[in-house]
């Protein structure tokens, strides 16, 4: 049985496949009139958030309210972390209160798999550093393969700011586990160091490939990149690395527009291309309950 | 008269091994025999049957973390782990708080470890006021107080001109200014190597450049001015062929490596343990590969430890947020036995003579011979053990070698001819 949710590459094929196909049981609840199962009743889960993400947040706790588990949010600012508490004291002082899963937002990579070490609850990540975002990773291949039956031999291209982005990681390993080949379009300055190990290609020309894709998956860009020199300008980057209107013209009919959010349109992403038929952002965020209802069934619904 | 003898050992000479006793009378080497050497019962008899009896251990980089920083390690706790990995004289250094950055704080550091008694402790002077990178500190005050290395230890001296007043106003003390060469713009928040480990987990990076780009700065600078650099803990292969370029040229540069930077890589970040977390950052196979290659071809003058204790509370934080450093006083001689395959003279040229000249204590340290003060440490080179956190002597217990099972121990310590380690035991 499954104990945590720290990274993609725990999952594999065959648990990516699980948990989509458990998504699906869990997509039909959603629609009921009264959308929650006994599941996990008695369960605790605590969305333990060391960095701001709303959305991620009420995502994981509304899949947990669904299952008719308990829900505990523990907010950092207001908490004693900021009066210099060890990442561990806070974790066993959680768990002293007697809990089932924790799910944890932090700014840094690897603190699931610290928290995991010390915790006998179940932890999911629910996003570390530039590290992964497994959930967002499963709720984009249920999206793609919600409209395309499966990702074996789908050409996905994830265009942007791959260096600082967990949700890149966590997509390379479950787009190429699940049989899609990966292309990566960046300039230098916003890819990893190295990318040794890696199953990508790497593009730099943005036009070379947008009329060839099955998948065309947008990177948020941030602002202080062009303040680190990582980009001369956020201009110059949207004309080289933007999914702009013009450049979304040329897309097939078929392929598929993705994006993470939250999007800053005009930048990254054309003012228009959001609101395009085969944009699929906001079924991306729908789906999100509902993969994390799967992930924190198998997690916690199995005997004790 | 108190009086010790070494009996049965292999005395380790800069040009031959032999089978030797060894008498201490007093605190000095009285007498160095190849026939066994007869003493009253009063003496105490220490057993070197199948040891290595050679020079007293130096480190030229331990933190002692006193004054400001005692919870996780004093001078006195700092010295037991040093006595007990085998050394009788540790260099201190400055990054306290206060910073070792004037006359004061400097005897208050000698005075402690005066009490302590356990090894020479001397102290490392800051370059700049409270390490800051600003001003100088006073150096001429501090190396009147018998101070003769400085450093900022911690970070590097970054801005290029102060680095190179130091070195014109250094240059006739009699002392060397040590670097750790960390050039903060390339370095900028990194945590770890930048390769592909750091791009796979999804941490900051800092490139091996950072390092490099001081080192070639620094060379240059010794060029210019004329005064002895030492590098402190070397980690990439780049900086070990520029220290041996440097060398060939004849400049005054020493340098020093850590035994992590020859024995783990990173790799060992995977787990995200932040005890792996240390600056500068574990590197790739092949800058171990030439960590060892320089300490073989002595391009590298010393293992230095750069023991850096920190209490659980520090460390049991993100990567990001943890405190980087860690443990290595009672683990380098071990390390250094298992994983550099050298002769017992090539040992304690790197761990006892080197950096004796590296600190300028050669008066005391580095040479055992009849009528030195008798500083000695016995190895045994076949003796098994596993490192247990819990059982170190060092009051904090972040070791990365935790579990590990070492070939070779310290079996005794002589410190100015008192037995402070005896089978691998604290005495005092």
């Amino acid at each position: 049985m499954m104990r945590h949710l720290l990274s993609v590459s725990d999952l594999g094929r065959s648990g990516l496949e699980d948990l989509l196909q458990l998504t699906d049981s869990f997509m039909e609840v959603s629609t009921r009139q009264v959308p929650k199962v006994p599941a996990l009743v008695g369960k605790t889960v605590v969305s333990l958030f060391y960095e701001d993400s709303t959305r991620t947040r009420l995502s994981f706790e509304t899949a947990a309210r669904r299952l008719s588990a308990d829900v505990m949010t523990f907010g950092v600012s207001s908490s004693s972390v900021n009066k210099g508490e060890s990442l561990r004291d806070t974790v066993e002082t959680i768990e002293a209160m007697g809990i089932d899963a924790l799910v944890v937002r932090h700014k840094a990579a690897g603190v699931p798999v610290q928290i995991a070490r010390w915790s006998q609850a179940s932890v999911v990540n629910a996003g570390d550093g530039w590290h992964e975002h497994p959930t967002q990773a499963l709720l984009d291949c249920y999206t793609i393969r919600s409209h395309r039956g499966r990702l074996d031999g789908l050409r996905i291209a994830i265009v942007g700011d791959v260096k600082h982005s967990r949700v890149a990681r966590s997509n390379v390993l479950a787009f190429s586990a699940l049989g899609a080949e990966v292309t990566l379009v960046a300039p230098p300055t916003l890819l990893p160091p190295s990318l040794e190990g890696w199953p990508v290609s790497v593009e730099h020309d943005l036009d070379a490939i947008v009329s060839k894709v099955d998948v065309i998956y947008v990177l948020r860009m941030q602002l202080e990149r062009q303040e680190q020199s990582l980009v001369p300008s956020l201009r110059e980057y949207t004309s080289l690395y933007g999914l702009t209107d013009e450049r979304a013209a040329r897309l097939s009919s078929q392929t598929l527009v993705m994006h993470p959010g939250p999007m800053n349109r005009g930048v990254e992403i054309g003012g228009t291309v959001p609101d395009l038929p085969n944009a699929v952002i906001t079924q991306q965020v729908s789906h999100g309950v509902a993969v994390r209802m799967a992930v924190l069934f198998r997690l916690l619904g199995g005997p004790k | 008269m108190t009086s010790i003898v070494i009996r049965g050992g292999t005395l380790v000479q800069e040009q031959q091994l032999t089978k030797a006793d060894v008498l201490v009378v007093d605190g000095v080497v009285a007498q160095i025999s190849a026939k066994k050497i007869s003493v009253p019962t009063t003496a105490t008899v220490l057993d070197a049957t199948d040891c290595w009896v050679g020079p007293g251990l130096v480190d030229v980089h331990t933190h002692l973390r006193e004054p400001g920083n005692e919870a996780a390690e004093t001078v006195e706790t700092g010295s037991r782990a040093a006595a007990m990995g085998g050394y009788t004289a540790v260099i201190a250094m400055p990054n306290t708080t206060p910073a070792i950055d004037n006359v004061a704080v400097v005897r208050q550091v000698l005075q402690l470890g005066e009490r302590a008694g356990l090894v020479d402790v001397h102290v490392a002077g800051a370059i700049t006021v409270g390490r800051m990178g600003v001003q100088l500190a006073p150096m001429a005050e501090m190396a009147a107080l018998g101070v003769r290395l400085f450093t900022d230890d911690g970070t590097g001296v970054q801005d290029n001109r102060l680095m190179r007043r130091a070195l014109e106003y250094a240059s006739r003390l009699g002392v060397t200014l040590a670097q750790h060469c960390e050039d903060a713009s390339l370095a900028e928040a990194g945590v770890m190597h930048e390769g592909a480990w750091s791009s796979r987990l999804g941490l900051p990076g800092q490139p091996a450049e950072a390092e490099e780009v001081m080192v070639s700065r620094d060379i240059a600078l010794c060029r210019r001015t004329g005064a002895p650099v030492h590098f402190l803990h070397m980690s990439t292969a780049g900086s070990v062929e520029l220290i041996r370029r440097a060398k060939a040229e004849g400049l005054p540069v020493t340098a020093e490596a850590a035994p992590h930077h020859f024995t783990l890589t990173d790799a060992a970040l995977a787990t995200y343990d932040t005890v792996f977390k240390v600056h500068p950052p574990l590197r790739s196979d092949a800058d171990v590969v030439a960590v060892k290659a320089g300490l073989a071809d002595g391009t590298i003058d010393a293992i230095a430890t750069d023991h850096a204790p920190h209490t659980a509370e520090t460390k049991e934080r993100s990567m990001l947020d943890a405190a980087p450093g860690m443990l290595g006083l009672e683990t380098a001689l071990s390390l250094a036995l298992t994983e550099l395959q050298c002769t017992p003279q090539r040992l304690f040229a790197l761990m006892s003579s080197g950096p004796a000249r590296v600190a300028r204590i050669t008066d005391t340290h580095g040479l055992l011979a009849e009528g030195r003060i008798a500083n000695i440490t016995v190895v045994d080179p076949t003796l098994g053990w596993t490192v247990d956190p819990a059982r170190l002597a060092s009051k904090a217990r972040n070791t990365p070698f935790a579990g590990r099972a070492m070939t070779g121990r310290v079996r005794h310590t002589v410190y100015a001819g008192v037995v402070t380690v005896a089978n691998a035991q604290a005495q005092r």
